[in-house]
């Protein structure tokens, strides 16, 4: 065999053993990310599965905070007025009274008064719900959330029919002693005087 | 006799190093995918782990029906025993 047919087929058995080397290589390489990326898969699968109901619950959820906010504000404002309310809100999150109330586009219009300066948050609500404390009438920038005078609503509905009228007389204690109108003498009807 | 020397020149120095220059990058290619895929897995294993505790979301959300028709009871006696402003 010629020189230059030799040298040919070792060219040849080299380029073979080139392809055989880099492509197993590369296969084993290639089975490394076929099991990564099944464990991936595998992953996000999970995650898919968890992830699937937390839209339904968390829109549940906001549905429910919605009206719990809804009827939360309507009754703050209902009870303390909208100056009043808004005050409140600025006083215990500040900053959030330029936000307003979500169902009372007016509020956002309405200047708060600086509740939370003047008193702490929980002295005021106490006062400013609280009928008889001196300090629910000269409360800042704002009446009191009830009349001190005329804030008997509910005592009346203890009595559904009308409060009573003013109760009939008593008959009078019996006067005893020497001017008593009755004299009993001494030793009658079976009376002890010596216990007296 | 002179074409098959020439041949062999070119198989020797310019074939066999195409060859092994493309199956080179190509493994390089591969091999640096791999990390990549690797953290890729451990990334949405941790991320599924993360949520396991999507389940409590099913009680917080009872737990917040509760608090709300707690909130809404609590406000409608205050409706009736505070006045009006």
């Amino acid at each position: 065999m010629p020189a230059a047919g030799v040298v040919m087929i070792v060219a040849v058995v080299m380029i073979i053993g080139a392809l055989v080397y880099f492509l197993v290589s590369t296969i084993f390489a290639l089975r490394k990310i076929t099991n990564g990326l099944d464990d991936a898969i595998s992953g996000v699968v999970g995650i898919i599965e968890k992830s699937a109901p937390v839209n339904d619950v968390v829109a549940a959820i906001n549905q429910n905070l919605d009206a719990g906010v809804d009827l939360l504000e309507g009754l703050l404002v209902k009870k303390a007025g909208m100056a009043d309310a808004v005050g409140l809100v600025d006083g215990l999150y500040p900053g959030a009274g330029a936000e307003g109330f979500r169902n009372f586009p007016e509020s956002k219009t309405v200047r708060a008064p600086r509740i939370s300066e003047v008193y702490t948050k929980g002295t005021l609500t106490l006062a400013r719900l609280g009928r008889e404390a001196p300090i629910a009438v000269t409360s800042p920038a704002g009446p009191a959330l009830r009349n001190p005078a005329y804030g008997s609503r509910a005592a009346r509905a203890l009595y559904p029919g009308g409060r009573p009228a003013e109760p009939e007389p008593l008959p009078r204690s019996p006067i005893i002693g020497t001017g008593s109108p009755v004299q009993y003498p001494e030793g009658s009807n079976g009376a002890d005087s010596g216990a007296v | 006799m002179t074409l098959e020397w020439i041949g062999d020149a070119l198989l020797l120095l310019v074939l066999l190093p195409v060859v092994v220059y493309l199956l080179r990058g190509v493994l390089k290619a591969a091999d640096s995918i791999v990390p990549s895929v690797e953290q890729i897995a451990a990334a949405a294993q941790a991320g599924s782990r993360d949520l396991d505790s999507v389940v409590l979301l099913a009680s917080t959300q009872e737990h917040v029906i509760k608090t709300i028709e707690s909130a809404a009871a609590y406000g409608g006696s205050l409706d009736v025993i505070i006045d009006d402003a």
